[in-house]
């Protein structure tokens, strides 16, 4: 059976004006004397099988109209010249969902308690089945992270690509760059070693230096005077609950308006003329014109 | 486009805004707000109230700390006669409890000098914790300096900024004698001449216009007096 019978109709690429394939054609000649065969039960309830997951699909796109959002999505139009460039984005998004995926299951085995979150490391690598990979895949992963959502941003700059209309799509884009990094900043405190501890503690008086309200906020970082027992606890429900959450909700509207917008043409292509012609006057009837084609 | 017979019945004589509107359904005469109207207003507002008696504790229960002062904590470090004039010794004690050996701060002792015009009954405590951004500095008594090895901060003797980035001189402790024990108390920052302030962080500079600009925190205590 052909993948493209089992995807439900309307999930499936609209085929091109014209080439539809629905036309009928003739009856058979001989159909008074060999009417097609009646299948069989067992050919019957093969069908049906196969059928099944179509009709469960169809089922959930009937209620939910899930299908026109998919297929806005996913076949959208794409200027010419997009290249491998355009893939940032989405490498940037996937490094975020390994981020994930590795932090809520590190979750089940970590305590933030500065007398334990050591020890609790040390087993994870140490004990804990594939424990080094895991964790291994969310600490590297987080530059891997980094690394690539500033190549992202890199290459919407250099393309041009926060121009009208995107500019909110770059300011959201600079709001998550932002929240990434606090993530990155939250995340190395949670092993609770000499280095994590010290270069939280020199990030946390680097934060203590903007003039006025530096000092309320390492005090709001520490929950305190003082590096304390609560200033852990504080730094892993950032890092696992508070921005992990915006962070989500702010690359649905980031992705929204990627889709409602559409993205940019590489910068070296230039706007091809139109094949035939048209007289200025009706290309732009603000400017003056004689109407006569315009000089090649 | 409006044609003769409007303008001479000057149904487009107004701007549209200005036209007279049907009253809304419900309206009565004289009434200065319209049932939907005020009904609109009683739902958000309840709705405000209910959001911010969410999110005020919330938020509250988030910032609390950055007013809240601990209690004073004093520990005996040793007898005064351990420590000396013209050197420093180190002593490790608790300055935040609870959390084990992260808790733990590091201090250079020593009796006060009369070379430089202080009172040998009593004890000077220097904070090991570099102006700059916080690393330990460590006492080198071939130099005599307290130096840092994250970035190069070089301390003199009694704790000036001789080199480097530091903004301040080193943060010293309260000290006091109590049957015949040398004490640490609270810390305190120095200005960068040794004028006591409240404890500021490491990487902000104190005295002058920068007590303005990094304001003492609640969550601190008064400097000693004198």
């Amino acid at each position: 059976m052909k993948l493209g019978s089992i995807i439900p109709a309307p999930l499936r690429k609209p085929a091109k004006p014209g080439e539809s394939d629905a036309g009928k054609g003739a009856a058979p000649a001989d159909l008074k004397i060999s009417p097609p065969e009646r299948p069989s039960d067992a050919q019957r309830l093969g069908e049906r099988a196969t059928e099944a997951p179509a009709d469960v699909l169809a089922w959930v796109d009937q209620r939910t109209a899930a299908s026109g959002l998919l297929t806005g999505m996913l076949y959208r139009k794409v200027p010419k010249g997009t290249n491998w460039f355009y893939t940032l984005g989405s490498a940037t998004l996937f490094a975020f969902i390994v981020q994930t995926v590795t932090g809520v299951f590190l979750a089940m085995f970590y305590t933030p308690s500065a007398t334990q979150a050591y020890a609790s490391i040390t087993h994870i690598n140490n004990d804990v089945f594939l424990g080094q990979f895991v964790h291994g895949m969310h600490k590297w992963g987080s530059s891997v992270m980094v690394i690539l959502i500033f190549l992202h941003m890199a290459r919407t700059f250099f393309f041009g690509a926060y121009k009208y209309p995107r500019e909110l799509n770059w300011v959201i884009g600079v709001v998550l760059l932002i929240l990434t990094m606090t993530m990155a900043f939250t995340g190395y405190l949670l092993p609770f070693d000499q280095r994590s501890f010290w270069a939280s503690v020199v990030g946390i008086n680097i934060n203590g230096t903007g003039p006025v309200v530096g000092p309320y906020l390492s005090d709001f970082l520490r929950a305190g005077p003082e590096f304390g027992a609560t200033t852990l606890a504080r730094f892993y429900a950032v890092h696992m609950l508070l921005i992990p959450g915006a962070i989500i909700a702010l690359i649905g509207a980031h992705l929204y308006l990627v889709a409602k917008l559409g993205t940019t043409a590489p910068p070296w292509l230039r706007g091809e003329r139109p094949k035939v012609a048209a007289p200025v006057s009706q290309l732009d009837a603000g400017v003056e014109g004689d109407g006569a084609p315009p000089a090649r | 486009m409006a044609d003769e017979a409007d303008r001479k019945n000057g149904a487009e004589a107004l701007p549209r805004e200005e036209r007279a509107k049907p009253d809304p359904p419900g309206y009565f005469e004289g009434e200065s707000m319209t049932r939907r109207h005020a009904f609109t207003v009683a739902a958000q507002g309840i709705g405000g109230v209910a959001g911010a008696a969410i999110v005020l504790p919330s938020v509250g229960f988030a910032v609390a700390p950055i007013f809240h002062r601990g209690k004073e904590r004093w520990e005996a470090v040793g007898p005064l006669d351990d420590f000396v004039e013209d050197t420093y010794r180190q002593v490790v004690f608790t300055e935040t409890e609870g959390i084990g050996d992260a808790g733990k701060t590091t201090a250079y002792v020593r009796r006060g000098s009369r070379q430089l015009g202080e009172d040998p009954k009593e004890i000077v405590a220097i904070s090991s914790r570099c102006a700059h951004l916080g690393c330990p500095v460590r006492f080198v008594e071939a130099a005599d300096n307290f130096i840092c090895p994250c970035h190069g901060g070089v301390y003199d003797f009694v704790g000036k900024v001789i080199g480097g980035p530091p903004p301040r001189p080193l943060d010293q402790f309260q000290t006091r004698i109590r049957n015949g024990q040398a004490e640490l108390g609270p810390r305190y920052s120095v200005t960068s001449q040794l004028q006591p302030v409240r404890a500021r962080d490491p990487g902000e500079f104190t005295g002058g216009v920068w007590e303005y600009l990094y304001p003492p925190r609640p969550s601190t205590f008064p400097p000693p007096s004198g």
